[in-house]
């Protein structure tokens, strides 16, 4: 085998390598996430907003979740005060799942959408009352599926 | 230069086979480790560290034996070791990254681990070990890389190698230094305990560490054209042999303090580890070999004749090799936990999975020493067969290096 | 780096220009507390009472025995904080146990000791030290010390090292070696679980104690155990530590523990 033979092996191996992200994700379809609010809890609010603005809410909710988390478990602080000076109990089960107890069509769309893996609900989440039906699964890939 | 580890005999590429599949292993049964927890080692909530932890603290050591070869040469100018410094140098990265290694695998939840730098807490002795593990990795690339290059080029190595290898030396005896102290800061842990932790780590590091060396450089007299020179091997087997009873003599201080102090929480590791308590017999064996070993291997470094008779030399280096793996790469970790909070004997044995993980790192270690080794005996080689063979290559290293210049010149 | 903390590197600049939810407008609020809260700034309230305390116990075991309520606080804790039973003592996960006194005591030990301390079972749990040299080990402050005194667990920053349980000499952590959710039979869905591969341990119902309640166990022994803050010297905890005799676990190692054993019977008995 001659060197060139050699480097051009390599080469395609290379461009093999690169091209694995476009390779796994050939001819998925992928609109717009269609993000549920279709929830017992949400139609049932008289005024529909979240405790921030949508589009805040959109742009920096992991931002907000990760100031909730460190005030909660490390500085011992459980309020929240949003823009419109209302209080809220910085919870992700009982402040955000409580109105978004749909986790499959509002969480994963978008998450799944932007390949975004979530862990939230290794610990978070675990039943939900409204719809008992809906059961968070184990492990890494199956997070979420609808009980036969 | 890193071509020429793509061009080999038949028996280079098998040995490169080899390891790719031991490592291919490896991996898989970290995947499994990974996916299913570290519930598949044979880790419990009382001894929950085990050969992974016990394994990292020794291939440190390895690393920091570099100095035992790097003081004589750089500190001393003992032109001997001129030529063996190199590979010094390159035992010390694969056995670094061994290191690093075999605290990723034992990690939970090794994604977190940039949690260390995110959230660095300098009070903890984790983050000072991987302070100086990274920068003595860099170093001794750094250092093995630049006086290689200048080899080939037929100059002597460059002035900031120099500088380089000064500040390693400072920085080997503060990476094994740091990971003494992860274990004998730990109150109510009364076999790590001690304050002479940090020396004998040391001292079992500078037998450990040039044993394997002087063993690799026996391995390439019959694989490769390197030849190290007999007076070399001698001086490097004589350090082994003063470590090695410096090694010994220290534990020896710590079996009188333990046993004449008849301190119930420090007799028992020792025990534990010699006699066995409470049913708990499974490291007995280990250690009476590692007992012989030491022993025999001392006997047979300290006389001139046997050390330097190469079949003898060979028997002392494997016997003081094995008795430093045994009490750092499995003992000292081990009896740690015994007794556990609650003055119970509770035994580990590693599982499968967690053996071949460990099968993994050292493939791994093997292949990146092999590389580096490798590329530095085929530099020496094409040097020496310059103005007779190799041309092709030759032209091919010439072609390169103009090709790689041509940007820096413009 | 997860991709979480990764985000937050990335939006920590952005996000704080579109919102102040940031460290500044929590101390903006601390400021003008007492104005109209209408006025007071979004964001983090800061409820938390920093005042310096010790929380610790007075567990009287003679009680727990005669009251027979051992089951009811280890069981009260199990099921709140979901804690899985995996049925293999290499592997389990525990907060608040029950241990015979050789175990719990070991350095005291003695064969003159009478029958009955000898074979009570003492509940053993986090110490919440003084001095905790699991705080001191962790590599990423993944556990802390509150100025109300409890050693806190953060599972989110924990990467599952244990040096913090090579590092606490009352085996009072646990690595969730398994993913602890194959071992829950039933979830309290208030309390969240952990994940595979991170440390933890009893935190004192930090939760409850924010709130105001006092820690389940506490509440399930019926008064054989009394709950409050050591630095309060008319606090129940202290006033009780005048009156009796105690021991605790392991004082020699220097980390101050503040789980303080009642020990009666061989006196009164005497």
């Amino acid at each position: 085998m001659t060197k060139k033979w050699t480097i051009g092996i390599f080469v395609v191996i290379l461009i093999g390598i690169f091209a694995i992200p476009f390779l796994v994700n050939a001819g998925r379809v992928d609109g717009d996430p269609d993000v549920s609010l279709d929830t017992p809890q949400i139609n049932a609010l008289e005024v529909k907003e979240c405790i921030e603005p949508t589009d805040y809410m959109r742009e920096s909710h992991m931002v907000l979740l990760d100031e909730w988390r460190n005030s909660v478990v490390r500085d011992g602080n459980y309020e929240y005060r949003s823009q419109s000076g209302q209080i809220y109990e910085m919870s992700l089960d009982e402040t955000c799942l409580g109105c978004h107890s749909n986790q499959a069509d509002f969480c994963d769309k978008c998450h799944e959408y932007s390949s975004v893996d979530l862990y939230c609900w290794q610990c978070h989440g675990t039943i939900d009352e409204e719809n008992p039906n809906a059961v968070i699964e184990n492990g890494d890939d199956v997070l979420f599926t609808e009980k036969a | 230069m890193l071509e020429k580890a793509f061009h080999g005999s038949k028996a280079y590429w098998a040995w490169i086979i080899f390891l790719l599949i031991i490592i291919g292993i490896g991996v898989a049964a970290y995947a499994n480790q990974l996916i299913n927890g570290l519930g598949v080692t044979g880790m419990s909530r009382d001894v929950s560290w085990g050969l992974y932890i016990a394994q990292f603290a020794f291939f440190v050591g390895v690393a920091a034996s570099g100095v035992m070869v790097a003081i004589p040469y750089y500190l001393h100018n003992y032109k001997l070791f001129g030529k063996v410094v190199i590979f010094g140098e390159f035992l010390a990265v694969a056995a670094v990254l061994m290191a690093m290694l075999f605290v990723v695998v034992d990690l939970g939840q090794p994604v977190r681990i940039m949690n260390v730098i995110l959230f660095a807490t300098p009070h903890a002795m984790i983050f000072w070990d991987m302070v100086v593990l990274s920068s003595y990795l860099l170093l001794n690339i750094l250092i093995g890389w630049g006086a290689l290059s200048a080899e080939r080029r037929g100059f002597p190595p460059a002035k900031w190698v120099k500088v380089l290898s000064y500040i390693a030396i400072p920085f080997a005896i503060s990476i094994h230094t740091v990971t003494a102290f992860l274990f004998c800061g730990l109150p109510g842990r009364d076999y790590w305990e001690t304050a002479i932790l940090a020396g004998r780590f040391l001292s079992s590091a500078f037998a450990s560490g040039p044993a394997l060396l002087i063993m690799l450089c026996f391995i390439m007299r019959k694989v490769s054209t390197f030849r190290v020179s007999d007076k070399a091997i001698d001086s490097l087997a004589k350090i082994v042999c003063y470590a090695m009873i410096i090694n010994v003599f220290f534990f020896l201080c710590e079996v009188f303090t333990s046993f004449y102090s008849a301190s119930p929480a420090h007799m028992l590791p020792i025990a534990y580890l010699f006699g066995g308590v409470e049913g708990a017999t499974n490291l007995v064996v280990p250690m009476i070999i590692a007992t012989i070993c030491a022993f025999g291997g001392i006997a047979f470094l300290i006389f001139p004749q046997l050390r330097k008779n190469h079949k003898t030399l060979i028997v002392g280096l494997i016997a003081v090799f094995l008795a430093c793996w045994i009490d750092k790469g499995i003992a000292l970790v081990l009896a740690g936990f015994v007794p556990n909070s609650f003055e119970q004997v509770v035994q580990y044995f590693p599982t499968l999975n967690e053996v071949l993980v460990i099968a993994g790192v050292y493939g791994i270690g093997m292949l990146v020493l092999t590389v580096l080794y490798k590329i530095t005996v085929d530099v020496r080689k094409s040097l020496d067969q310059r103005p007779v063979e190799a041309v092709d290559e030759d032209k091919m290293d010439e072609a390169m290096h103009a090709a790689s210049s041509v940007p820096a010149a413009s | 780096m997860e991709r979480r903390t990764f985000l937050k590197a990335a939006a920590a600049v952005g996000a704080t220009s579109l919102l102040p939810v940031s460290a500044m407008a929590v101390s903006s609020a601390m400021a003008s507390s007492g104005e109209d809260a209408q006025r007071e700034e979004p964001g983090v309230v800061d409820t938390y009472d920093a005042t310096p305390k010790q929380w610790g116990f007075v567990i009287d075991a003679k009680k727990i025995e005669e009251l027979g309520v051992m089951d009811d606080m280890i069981g009260a804790c199990n099921h709140a904080h979901n804690i899985p039973q995996t049925g293999d003592p290499k592997t389990e996960v525990k907060w608040i146990w029950a241990e015979p006194f050789e175990n719990t005591f070991a350095d005291m030990e003695s064969e003159y000791m009478d029958e009955e301390t000898l074979d009570r079972a003492y509940p053993v749990l986090c110490n919440h030290c003084d001095n905790p040299p699991c705080v001191r080990v962790c590599p990423t402050k993944a556990t802390f010390k509150r100025s109300d005194g409890i050693v806190m667990m953060d599972p989110h920053r924990c990467i599952g090292c244990r040096f913090c349980m090579g590092g606490c000499p009352y085996g009072a952590r646990s690595l969730n070696f398994f993913d602890p959710r194959l071992y829950l039979d039933e979830i309290n869905p208030d309390y969240p679980t952990r994940t595979k591969g991170v440390v933890e341990k009893c935190t004192l119902c930090a939760e409850r104690i924010d709130k105001g309640e006092i820690p389940l166990c506490v509440e399930a022994s019926k008064g054989a155990v009394l709950f409050g803050d050591l630095n309060d010297p008319d606090s129940e905890v202290s006033r009780a530590l005048k009156e009796a005799f105690f021991i605790r676990r392991r004082v020699s190692l220097g980390t101050g523990p503040n789980m303080y054993y009642i020990v009666s019977g061989g006196a009164e008995n005497a």
